[in-house]
């Protein structure tokens, strides 16, 4: 049966779409935003990522390590680029100061994950949302997924950037409730730059669904010295705007929180500098869109 | 609340639980007279009647609901019939950090001068701990169990509706029927009943002439006071304590102090567990608000103040004084007086009125610590009900907790009740179901299930004192399979729990013999009809409850066991019980294995939730259906109040990774920090309980305010809740506070005096809690999703 790499499955998830939901986090990215708060879901191969704190220093890693990576001595620290991502000093650790991201996982052994908290997502409307990475970027899984949710009755949800060939996206559309969709600049350049990827056909994609007529959700994060000026605002309203039938727009203010997976993975978060939005800016943001006709919420 | 409701509100929270000798005083003044010349029940009642005849009667200013257990609120009586103070513990009653009562020299003296002298040898606890085997103390002294009545008596009951329609008078009508009826020639038992119903006869007479020396009072007070609005209110108290309890009640006023008044009553006659309760206060209530505010004669803010002064009422009542366990396992000034709001009417339609919404937006502004307040959520009550709760629940005090009303019916039909009974019922004290009205549910003590699994892996010895408590069931490095080593559990188990209902019985015995509760059995179908005691079985339904503690940790322990030493073999049993009992030092890697590497309850893994359920069913084959010595059966239930505390304090290290002396799991919940995939999950494991087997089963939930941010979040919640309750779950409550906040306060308390938690089936003051209450609620997992 069809697997793919899976680095989370998080439940009673109450952001990424209506009610209580199971999240997928699909492995493996094209683009690397540089504010990405789960950074470990940037390299389509497994990593260990490391905790610090909860390690006790009994070497137990180092005896299973087939590289012997870690240091020799004293607490080892986070995997270097050797690594392998066996997973043999995880299974090791006593204290989980060692966690691998991404199993490989079959569609069925997802599905039984996802189908555990039924009674909930049907009580609040809810079901299951596939967000990565990025999802798209292991299409004939997230395919396989989405079939088996819509043959068991569940909502389904995709969190994407649109980085995807148009038959991609043309084939899961029919499986999926709900698109959520993810707008970071409409200036071509900087979206490269910034992302490492091109927005032509991202952009071409959402315009796609949206004149498909499927249900659509704008997802924009915002990130200072990004995105967050007005002209950058003012553009992606009224991209925004010009789309067909797409009125809700989610703000995901950019938070730190993701610092601490780039320490456990032993990369330097490269945003370290940058002081989170403030609740004004937030606001106004939001107004923004609202004076486009947009219903925006502030996700925290 | 207004100008004269958040006085009297400020005047309860501000006064000082005090001890007051005064019950103590003519209690032994009347035994000394008459000891000897009655019957047990006619003496219990003229000693109600002689208290309600002498004792000092209080009216505080401002009020409209009237009357007080001690001579002012929160002066608490003593109950030296049943446990005599000795001296020491008044000093320590007085001097203790947490849950103290002043003790004043007059007090102490009155106690060295005549009433220890007087009850020395006679309190119930005296005999009782005299009578019971030495079997019994052992197991009691190392920590298997508690006994609630070795110095509270039998409580925890409810009221009905049946006060609201009826006067004391004709519960006296009642009685002489009954008495009439009796058949000397046939009925052996006659001239016990005869007696019985004697005794109830007098207490409505003591109970109507408390109520009549209240309305003197208030009329002297009249004639003394120049205020004249205050002067009416006065006359007007004087009125409604003439009229109740000895007629039934016309208005919400009369409704209200009516029931004040047999709240007293059952609480000054014994200090029963867990005070009295008005059940469904909002469906009873309903009749006479809808009358007045359609006969112009009441108004909602009118309801809403009488409401407010009957609450604060309930405030001025801490618990009576505990000493020794019972303080340990039930550390609190808490009374659990819990108010029931929706549920189902007799005829399984919804219970929530407009009164239940009253009563919320009370309980929302005026955040005491007493009377407690719950949910009765059945599939059918109406979702603005439960968000209106859950608004109230966000703000972070921990109450109302949440219950499966149509869960509560289906325990309550398994144990063999009526339909109408089962759905007039509810649930009190902590999570307790109970037939309101008819029934005697009690509760006799905690049973410390990770306890026993320390037993079993050590023989049948304690390690702790070194002395063998259990019988031989083999040592660890004889257990070849897992399955041997259960079943040496279950013979431990079975051990424990027989010495345990042995002594229950023998208590109960003592209480119907010596101690009956003529007050209470005028309250409690069928005392009157059967003309027997609530304490010797008269009620209609008389279930007898043990509660099992720690279910997430031995759980977790076997699960941990299973996995390394049986299922992986890892290690052999033996050389993890060395590591146990050296309480893990040098051994931090394997702790941290059983930790981290061993599936845990709470987190929907099959094989460990299997564990549980089938510790679980051990425990209910052990207890459940055998009976009691009123006619009914035991039952086990699933709650700790703060008892997992003190279990956990005389458990050595457990397989869990547990360290020896931390707290257990409470309730249902897992092991603090164990649940690591959410609530969902966490409902998910615990509803694989059989919980219609329990008679309650508490499940503890810590959410940060952010989660239930919005209408948004109470949504989450109200769906969480309902998913929860079509699994089978009995109770939920939540803690809706920041781990940060509870630092602080644990840090600086006098900077947060008012920060009330949920514990354990109630709400505390958090700075009332000893530290290792205050690091375990810490501890429990934030729920921290968004």
């Amino acid at each position: 049966m069809l697997s793919g790499l899976v680095f989370n499955i998080q439940r009673f998830s109450v952001q990424d779409g209506p009610g209580i939901r199971t999240t997928v986090f699909l492995k493996g990215c094209p683009a690397a935003c540089p504010w990405c708060h789960n950074p470990e879901s940037q390299s389509s191969r497994p990593e260990i990522l490391f905790a610090e704190e909860r390690c006790i220093g009994c070497g137990q890693c180092l005896l299973v390590c087939p590289l012997t990576e870690a240091p020799a001595k004293g607490k080892p620290g986070a995997p270097g680029t050797r690594c392998l991502g066996c997973g043999a000093c995880v299974a090791a650790c006593p204290s989980e100061a060692r966690r691998l991201a991404g199993a490989s996982l079959s569609v069925a052994e997802v599905m039984r994950e996802v189908r555990a908290d039924r009674i909930f997502q049907e009580e609040s409307g809810g079901g299951v949302t596939f967000s990565g990475g990025e999802p798209f970027a292991q299409f004939p899984f997230l395919l396989a997924l989405l079939e088996a949710c819509r043959a068991e009755g569940m909502h389904t949800a995709i969190d994407t950037c649109g980085h995807a060939p148009r038959e991609h996206v043309r084939a899961v559309a029919p499986f999926t409730d709900l698109f959520l969709y993810d707008l970071k600049l409409i200036d071509a350049r900087r979206h490269r730059d910034v992302t490492g990827i091109p927005n032509a056909q991202l952009l071409a994609n959402l315009r796609f669904l949206a004149q498909s007529g499927g249900a659509l959700r704008l997802r924009v994060p915002v990130i200072p010295g990004v995105n967050d000026a007005a002209a950058d605002v003012d553009a992606l309203a009224r991209f925004a705007a010009s789309l067909d039938g797409v009125r809700g727009v989610d703000l995901l203010p950019f938070h730190r929180t993701g610092a601490r997976k780039f320490a456990r993975l032993g990369r330097a978060f490269p945003l370290a500098d940058i002081v989170p939005p403030s609740a004004e800016r937030l606001a106004d943001i939001a107004a923004r869109f609202r004076e486009h006709g947009f219903e925006a919420a502030i996700l925290g | 609340m207004n100008e004269r409701t958040t006085r009297l509100r400020q005047k309860s929270l501000d006064a000082r639980p005090a001890i007051s000798p005064e019950r103590a005083e003519i209690l032994t003044a009347f035994y000394r007279e008459n000891e000897g010349k009655h019957s047990a029940p006619v003496m219990r009642a003229l000693a109600f009647h002689r208290l309600c005849e002498r004792k000092t009667i209080h009216i505080g200013a401002g009020e409209l609901i009237v009357g007080e257990r001690g001579p002012a609120p929160k002066e608490v009586p003593t109950y030296p019939e049943l446990t005599c103070h000795s001296l020491e513990d008044l000093d320590i009653l007085d001097t203790r950090p947490k849950t103290s009562y002043a003790v004043s020299a007059a007090c102490r003296m009155a106690y060295a001068e005549r009433i220890i002298p007087y009850w020395r040898g006679r309190s119930l606890r005296d005999r009782i701990f005299a009578a019971l085997s030495p079997e019994w103390h052992d197991a009691y002294a190392a920590g298997v169990f508690t006994e609630f009545m070795e110095q509270r008596a039998p409580g925890h009951t409810v009221l009905d509706d049946k006060i609201y329609g009826k006067g004391l008078l004709d519960f006296k009508a009642d009685i002489a029927a009954a008495a009439a009826a009796l058949d000397f020639a046939r009925d052996p038992r006659a001239y016990d009943r005869s007696e019985q119903l004697r005794a109830m006869d007098i207490a409505c007479d003591a109970a109507i002439l408390f109520a009549a020396r209240h309305a003197a009072l208030a009329e002297q007070l009249a004639r003394a006071d120049s205020d004249p609005p205050r002067r009416e209110e006065l006359l007007h108290i004087a009125a409604v304590c003439r009229r109740v309890p000895a007629r039934a009640p016309r208005d919400l006023y009369e409704a209200l102090q009516y029931y004040w008044f047999c709240h007293l009553a059952v609480i000054t006659e014994l200090n029963g567990w867990d005070s009295f309760n008005p059940g469904h206060l909002d469906q009873h209530l309903l009749p006479f608000y809808q009358r007045g505010l359609a006969a112009g004669t009441l108004t909602r803010e009118g309801a809403r103040e009488l409401l407010e002064c009957f609450f604060i009422k309930f405030n001025n009542h801490p618990a009576p004084p505990k000493v020794g366990v019972t303080a340990a396992e039930s550390g609190t000034y808490t009374d659990f007086a819990n108010i029931n709001i929706g549920g189902l009417l007799r005829d399984g339609s919804d219970g929530a009125n407009e009164v239940s919404h009253l009563l919320l937006d009370i309980i929302d502004d005026m955040h005491l610590l007493q009377p407690s307040s719950n949910l009765q959520l059945a599939s059918r009550t109406p979702e603005e009900l439960l968000r209106h709760v859950l608004r109230v629940v966000r703000k972070g005090y921990g109450f109302p907790s949440l219950f499966n009303a149509d869960a509560v019916v289906a325990e309550q039909l398994r144990q063999g009740k009526s339909l109408e009974d089962a759905r007039a019922g509810g649930c009190s004290g902590c999570v307790e179901t109970g037939a309101f009205g008819k029934e005697a549910f009690i509760l006799t003590g905690y049973f410390n299930l990770p306890k026993v699994l320390e037993l079993t892996l050590n023989d049948g010895l304690d390690p702790r004192s070194g002395r063998q408590l259990g019988p031989r069931s083999g040592t660890a490095a004889s257990h070849a399979t897992f399955d041997d080593l259960f079943a040496a559990l279950r013979r431990q188990l079975q051990h424990f729990v027989d010495i345990k209902i042995a002594g229950n019985q023998l208590i109960e015995r003592v209480y119907a013999t010596h101690m009956p509760a003529p007050f209470l059995s005028v309250l409690i179908d069928d005392c009157v009809a059967r003309g027997t005691d609530y304490n010797a079985g008269g009620a209609r339904y008389n279930n007898s409850f043990i509660q099992g503690v720690g279910i997430g940790t031995i759980s977790d322990s076997l699960s941990a066991i299973r996995e390394l030493v049986y299922e992986r073999t890892e290690l052999p049993l033996a050389d993890l019980c060395t590591a146990l009992s050296a309480d893990f030092a040098q051994h931090e890697p394997l702790r941290q294995r059983l930790l981290n590497k061993t599936p845990k309850y709470g987190n929907d893994d099959a094989a460990a939730d299997r564990i549980m359920t089938r510790v679980f069913a051990a425990f209910c084959e052990a207890i459940d259906g055998r009976p009691n010595t009123k006619g009914g059966h035991y039952r086990v239930e699933m709650l700790p109040t703060t008892c997992h505390v003190y279990f956990g304090s005389l458990c050595g290290a457990s397989a869990d990774g547990r360290r020896a002396g931390t707290p257990l799991s409470e309730g249902i919940s897992p092991v603090q920090g164990a649940d690591r995939k959410g609530p969902t999950a966490v409902f998910l494991s615990a509803a694989k309980m059989d919980q219609i087997r329990t008679g309650g089963a508490l499940l503890n939930m810590k959410f940060t305010p952010a989660l239930l941010a919005g209408e948004e979040g109470i949504a989450r919640l109200a769906q969480l809740v309902r998913s929860y309750f079509r699994l089978g779950g009995h109770h939920v409550q939540f803690n809706v506070v920041g781990a940060d906040t509870l630092r602080a306060a644990k840090a600086r308390p006098q900077e947060h005096r008012d920060l009330i938690v949920r514990v354990a089936g109630y709400s505390d003051f958090f700075c009332d809690l000893s530290e290792a209450l205050q690091d375990e609620i810490i501890a429990r997992t934030e729920h921290a999703a968004f």
